[in-house]
């Protein structure tokens, strides 16, 4: 396939968007949905095209992946050198992730229709809005995976926080998801502020913003292809750290916002609120991979500042274990799936932050973050869509009023399973093959990172096993009265499960050291058995805790929840970050700052004003008295006034 | 024979300072009114001679004598508009009992 049809992957989602948005209202709900879908569909073998014509017939160079350039046109030329583009880029990562966010979004559509409408299949309300909302996230998405520089990347950035927002918000009359829509947009936004400072102080020393050199389109310098001359053109330095570190450091800000990690991990979570598909498309398969995908994009000079490297690598491993802890207690099971997707990040980006080169065993981090990146959307997304399912059903998020349910939806139930086992990292499951290359990796940084990731992994299992157990299994399913017995969904719902099932089975077996490594060039692997077996045991463990604990219902869970309460309802409450958060912004920020700076506009400012306009107000009213009516007393005064000043006049003249 | 200018330029300041005493005296609006047409008619007979007797050449003070006689024109009729409408109003043109336009 030519490489030139890529621009229609970005041209089909933006077209469709604008014209469900615009002329699905007119027509029926059900043709919208299904037109979304199609497009979906149409997209999905333009990017299964490009990649398999990338990765198996575009030949290799000195044996390395070409990064190709198929669009670049310039959109603001504000210099000779600073000029901003809009193109489309393809190398090893950005083909991957156009698979990735096609799939994910096409199964994400088709399962939409069945979720978005109600027991006798007739559409919600706002079903096409949803639709192009749906249509503008891929959009974003795929232009971000494409981006070709640094601004464009930033401009999709913003984009997909924007469609995030949108659809978090979908149902707008609940308050809580406005709330939850707010609180996600305003920490991104906050976030890709200092994505876009980190920008500017990096093309202010370098003094461009593209990726790549692409002497085809006229582009002549480049951020990554000599990363050192990069660093070195970062000639200044700021509170001992010098301009790269800094502008490196706040990109990676920026893609913390999108990925969740600790601290600006609160968004995830309440943005469970939108419908669970969008959960499964934006907060488990592509927009949380965003941040992730950035620190990929610009690796070849992250790898250079081993500082940068260690902040990341600390922020990736605390918020892997905090976010396990914190799922391993969560009764709501989209939020337990919410944290495992932030725990599932954050193993991303270590695997990335251990990585000490672009070639060899060092660049095994990179390769495996990239292949988790993949592995995991397909089985978060399977995890989600089952979460759909089930809440679909059921209308609860609760676990406590699901139980037992795998006698009513064995379809699901297996899905489910499929999905915790690759999750949890047993073999030949998709999640063994990427987990084990991160832990090897972080083995390879340190002993202490490679056994806290694979404690980390032990607690997944557990959480994971926790949440399948209390969902299928526990006690018998009570209906309650009123309500049918809960069944498998129709096949617009079952067919992507049982699709991502078979990825999720089968994923592991990608090829992903030959496809997606640091420098495009195949990275000779090999499995190290003994950490392998290693995290296969803890994996293990994790899951018989579980199945002992909550395979069939007993006392225990309970007993060992009053044994340390504190530390229970401290992980249940996520560890009180979010009142933290409410602290600072509400206790300090409103009431310690703004509430004076409010206090001196409304007295000192504004008081000024007012006395200025009082002042006048009651010198007229002191005066008007003089005003009395009689018109000829007025003439005869000013009479008497010109008068007076004819005579000073003349006798000024006159001596 | 000519008469001098100083005669023409006592007529006129007898006219406005008969105009000022009736403006300032009279209580009928209507007086008023033609007080204060006395007074510009002094100001025009001032344009008309010191065109005559300073610059013979030129029309300047002519024409501008005849420019105030109809912007006096225009400006009385909307005075006696008003005058007519106070007293439907009113009932009266006395301008002592007519002091309620203040403030």
């Amino acid at each position: 396939m030519s490489f030139d049809l890529s621009i229609l992957v970005l041209a089909i989602p933006l077209f469709m968007f604008l014209f469900l948005g615009i002329v699905g209202v007119k027509m029926g709900k059900k043709a919208t949905g299904w037109i979304g879908v199609a497009s979906m569909l149409v997209t999905l073998v333009i990017c299964y095209g490009i990649a398999l014509t990338y990765f198996f017939q575009t030949p290799l160079v000195n044996g390395v992946h070409q990064t190709l350039i198929p669009y670049n046109w310039d959109w603001l030329s504000f210099t000779n050198k600073l000029v901003v583009r809009l193109g489309v880029l393809i190398d090893p990562i950005s083909a991957m992730m156009l698979v990735v966010v096609s799939t994910v979004s096409f199964l994400v559509h088709l399962f939409s229709i069945g979720y978005m409408s109600d027991e006798v299949g007739k559409p919600e309300k706002g079903f096409q809005r949803y639709y192009s909302f749906l249509q503008l996230f891929t959009f974003s998405m795929l232009g971000l995976v494409v981006s070709t520089n640094i601004f464009q990347m930033f401009i999709f950035f913003e984009m997909v926080g924007v469609s995030s927002y949108l659809l978090i918000g979908f149902y707008y009359t609940s308050p809580a998801a406005i709330h939850a829509s707010k609180k996600a947009f305003i920490v991104t936004r906050l976030a890709d502020l200092f994505f876009l400072l980190g920008v500017i102080v990096m093309s202010y020393y370098t003094g461009t913003l593209d990726f790549f050199k692409d002497a085809s389109h006229n582009v002549m310098a480049s951020l990554l292809d000599n990363p050192q001359s990069t660093i070195a053109a970062c000639t200044g330095s700021f509170m001992g750290c010098s301009a790269i570190a800094w502008s490196l450091t706040m990109i990676f800000i920026g893609g913390a916002g999108k990925s969740a990690m600790y601290p600006l991990h609160i968004w995830l979570p309440d943005a469970m609120e939108g419908p669970t598909p969008v959960s499964a498309l934006i907060h488990a398969a592509t927009m949380v991979v965003a941040g992730v995908f950035l620190v990929a994009r610009m690796f070849p000079v992250y790898v250079l500042e081993p500082v940068v490297m260690n902040t990341i690598l600390v922020v990736g491993a605390f918020t892997a274990f905090y976010a396990a802890a914190v799922a391993c207690v969560q009764s709501d099971i989209k939020r337990a799936l919410a944290f495992s997707t932030i725990s599932q990040i954050a193993y991303m980006m270590t695997a990335l932050a251990v990585s000490t080169s672009t070639t060899g065993e060092g660049s095994l981090g990179y390769m495996a973050s990239q292949f988790h990146l993949f592995t995991h959307a397909m089985f978060k997304a399977l995890l989600f869509l089952c979460a759909g399912s089930i809440i679909h059903c059921i209308g609860s998020n609760e676990n406590s009023e699901m139980h037992g349910l795998h006698k009513y939806m064995p379809i699901t139930s297996i899905c489910f399973l499929i999905g915790c086992l690759a999750i949890s990292g047993i073999p030949p499951f998709a999640g063994f093959f990427s987990k084990d290359e991160i832990i090897v990796a972080c083995f390879h940084k340190n002993v202490g990172w490679g056994l806290w990731m694979m404690l980390v992994a032990g607690m997944t299992a557990f959480y994971m096993f926790r949440t399948y157990y209390l969902i299928f299994f526990w006690k018998k399913h009570e209906t309650p009265a009123g309500k049918h017995q809960p069944h498998d969904m129709p096949w617009t719902m079952t067919l992507p499960l049982i699709i991502l099932a078979v990825v999720s089975c089968v994923a592991g077996f990608v090829p992903a050291h030959d496809l997606v490594t640091a420098n495009g060039a195949p990275l000779e692997t090999h499995t190290e058995w003994p950490i392998a077996i290693g995290s296969i045991c803890v994996a293990l463990v994790g899951i018989g805790l579980a199945t002992a604990l909550y395979y069939k219902e007993n006392g225990v869970p309970t007993r060992m929840k009053n044994a340390c309460l504190g530390l229970w309802t401290a992980a249940y409450h996520r560890f009180y970050m979010d009142e933290f958060y409410q602290f600072i912004t509400h206790k300090i920020i409103f009431q310690g700052i703004c509430k004076p700076i409010a206090w001196f506009d409304r007295h000192i400012i504004d008081g000024f004003m007012n006395l200025l306009a009082d002042g006048t107000n009651s010198l007229s009213y002191s005066i008007r008295k003089l005003q009395g009516g009689a018109v000829q007393s007025y003439v005869y005064v000013y009479l008497m006034g010109a008068l007076a000043i004819a005579v000073v006049t003349m006798v000024c003249i006159l001596i | 024979m000519e008469l001098p200018l100083f005669m023409y330029l006592i007529l006129s300041l007898v006219m406005f300072g008969c105009g000022v005493y009736g403006f300032i005296t009279r209580k009928n609006m209507i007086a008023i009114l033609i007080s204060i047409e006395l007074m510009l008619n002094s100001v025009d007979i001032n344009f008309a001679v010191f065109n005559r007797y300073l610059f013979p050449g030129s029309i300047d003070g002519m024409f501008f004598a005849l420019f105030a006689i109809a912007i006096a024109a225009a400006e009385t009729a909307v005075a006696l508009a008003i005058v007519i409408n106070v007293y439907r109003i009113a009932k009266k043109v006395d301008i002592n009992q007519i002091t309620k336009l203040k403030f």
